[in-house]
């Protein structure tokens, strides 16, 4: 007696033990990966800035702020050779490696700031231009030995300086790592959910509803059900093929754009919202149901003022889990051309863009070493457009969540 | 609705009704009459299809896909079955308190005043709250819920609850309460709560009360139906069943011989 009553003690505390084990070695693998994508993504916020002084009158481009500031000002600065002024300068100052130090931008830097204040113009200015991509890794200490040794002299004469790069957050994707930029792909991410969202919650929604409170039980709701239940479980990829077939080729919606992205993956997310929103609506008490019916009210007025209500909480849940899973997918957005370097944020669904999870591919894969650091920050701002994602459903499920 | 040719004093009439669960008949050629100022219990062992006529009445079977009714239903004269019956008007004329108390998750106040929003029986709020009043006053609740109509209805304890489920019924003015034992699911404070409330609603409503408990139907109905296997087997007075059954069966039930 005694010995069944210590062994079932023993079972209760082992039984802990495991379900302790498992919740710190998850909780040690999500660390992990927070952590590592912290530190390598952290750097890919920060820029590297090298000082340079041009004289403008002495590179005799006949810019005067008069002319900056005319009509036709902006086509004169388009036309000015300012690549060369930077080359000319660097070279100037420091020397024959000068011009190596500043990255392929410098130019635009240096034409945005004479457009702002068209009185640089007139004189010597001393300019803050975005560091070459082996000086920047070099200034963050992980660069070649020589390009470390000549960022470490460019520190000491106070000729280089670090900072938030804000230039990462509102530009987009450029062949050159240090000019670089999210926002791109963060818009085109949002422009596909927004088409994903605005099909597949609408039309899954109602399809449940329709399954669940309407449809006869025959062998041809069952069949829907099987169909859905296996859509749900269809590799991603074969969406991408679909989309192709029939946005692209059938329909000849435009390539590479959010619209078709977001049609692909609202037939992606449509069935796991189907079946969420079947499983909340289900789990609505039939007394409900019932009570409503007594007194008298229509079908439809039982399902959107009681069923609908009380099965919110979980569509809405559901919803989210989809959206998701739509946000992290790569591969069917591939199939229709998604994959392009898109050098300017879409303005709208039919123009060319690229969303974060084939920003991240595109640039893992790039050559160069400022990309790593960049693919880092790049998953840092997916991870917090999920978070943030995830935040919004939690608080819409606890405004609609009913206490019994 | 058309006009009311009451054809008889009954304001309910069942003739020669039978219903189906597909293949399974659960109750078979039951006629019956409802009077409007009478109490109607029906009795009977569980499985006896008393429920399922009950359910009958206003078309509460309707939403089981596999349930057929067969023979004669009137309300007033109209035929309750009819292509033209709308099921809607039928259940706000019948209305039903079910066995288990089904508050809606909402407020006290919403509990009651959905019936008449839905079928626009207040022209203001201050109407609306009148007729709110007038409902849990009649179901014996104004007192105890005036101050905090605005908690959840669902905290309420489980006799509260079913007197709101009944305050609920009675807001949207019917003209006969189908009960499907309504106190089961009580204790015995809150059930004798329940049948002083039905003594109170008898003369204005019709009511059909379905219970398991003997005594229960002695106190509160003038008429008695007793059910046994799916078949209607005495309906009479109530002091009749209960001090001199027709039938050998409902005088082997109501002295406890099985049931």
């Amino acid at each position: 007696m005694e010995r069944r009553v210590r062994r079932r003690y023993a079972a209760e505390r082992r039984f802990r033990l495991f379900g302790l084990a498992a919740i710190v070695l998850s909780a040690g693998f999500l660390l992990f990966l927070l952590v590592t994508m912290m530190a390598n993504g952290a750097r890919g916020f920060v820029t590297t800035e090298v000082a340079l002084s041009i004289d403008f009158p002495a590179a005799g481009l006949g810019l005067t702020p008069d002319r900056i500031r005319g009509p036709g000002g902006d086509l004169a600065l388009a036309g000015a050779q300012l690549d060369a002024v930077v080359d000319r300068a660097a070279a100037a100052q420091y020397g024959a490696i000068g011009p190596a130090l500043f990255s392929d931008g410098a130019d635009t830097i240096v034409r945005r700031a004479l457009k702002a204040d068209p009185r640089l113009a007139v004189g010597r200015v001393r300019l803050w231009l975005p560091a070459a991509s082996d000086v920047d890794t070099a200034a963050k200490a992980d660069g070649t030995p020589l390009a470390e040794k000549r960022a470490q002299v460019l520190t000491d004469a106070g000729q280089l300086r670090t900072g938030f790069n804000w230039g990462f957050l509102s530009g987009s994707d450029s062949t050159d790592p240090t000019a670089v930029g999210i926002w791109g792909a963060l818009k085109g991410s949002l422009l596909t959910m927004l088409v994903t969202l605005a099909l597949a919650f609408p039309i899954g929604v109602l399809s449940a509803l329709y399954l669940e409170e309407y449809a006869p039980r025959n062998r041809w709701t069952d069949l829907i059900e099987v169909s859905i239940n296996n859509l749900a479980a269809v590799p991603s990829i074969i969406f991408g093929l679909l989309g192709l077939a029939v946005f692209l080729n059938t329909f000849h919606l435009p390539r590479s754009a959010a619209l078709v992205g977001g049609l692909t993956l609202a037939l992606m997310t449509m069935p796991v919202i189907v079946i969420a929103s079947r499983n909340a609506i289900k789990a609505v008490p039939p007394s409900i149901r019932d009570a409503a019916l007594a007194l008298g009210a229509s079908p439809v007025q039982v399902v959107f003022h009681h069923v609908l209500p009380l099965a919110l909480p979980g569509i809405l849940t559901g919803t989210i889990i989809g959206m998701a899973r739509a946000l992290g997918e790569t591969a069917p957005l591939l199939m229709i051309g998604m994959r392009a370097f898109i050098a300017t944020p879409p303005g709208k669904l039919t123009d060319p863009s690229t969303v974060l999870p084939v920003q991240i591919f595109l640039w893992s894969d790039e050559v160069s070493r400022g990309f790593i650091e960049k693919t880092s920050a790049a998953i840092i701002v997916l991870l917090v457009f999920l978070l943030a994602m995830n935040g919004i459903a939690i608080y819409l499920r606890n405004r609609f969540e009913t206490r019994w | 609705m058309t006009d009311k040719t009451i054809l008889n004093d009954h304001k309910m009439t069942a003739r020669n009704v039978s219903v189906w669960y597909g293949a399974v008949q659960a109750i078979g050629d039951v006629s019956i009459d409802i009077d409007q100022d009478k109490v109607t219990a029906f009795i009977g062992p569980s499985g006896c299809g008393k429920s399922t006529f009950l359910r009958t009445l206003n078309r509460m079977n309707d939403t089981i896909a596999s349930a057929r009714v067969e023979g004669d239903i009137r309300l007033d004269g109209e035929d309750v079955y009819a292509r033209e019956m709308d099921v809607v008007q039928l259940r706000a004329r019948v209305g039903m308190v079910f066995q288990k108390p089904n508050p809606f998750p909402k407020s006290i106040y919403e509990n009651v005043a959905y019936g008449p929003r839905i079928h626009g029986l207040a022209s203001s709020k201050a109407d609306m709250d009148r007729i709110v009043e007038r409902s849990l006053a009649r179901a014996g609740l104004w007192g105890e819920v005036k101050d905090r109509l605005s908690d959840s209805g669902t905290a309420l304890s489980g006799g509260q609850q079913q007197r709101l489920c009944i305050a609920r019924a009675i807001a949207v003015d019917p003209e006969v309460i189908l009960m499907d034992e309504p106190c089961s699911a009580l204790d015995p404070i809150a059930t004798a709560k329940i049948e002083e409330l039905i003594h109170e609603l008898k003369g204005r409503y019709a009511i059909v009360v379905v219970t398991h408990n003997m005594q229960q139907a002695a106190r509160v109905s003038q008429r008695t139906a007793f059910f046994h296997l799916g078949q209607l087997v005495e309906y009479g007075q109530t002091s009749d069943i209960f001090t001199n059954p027709r039938e050998e069966r409902t005088r082997d039930y109501i002295t406890g011989r099985y049931g």
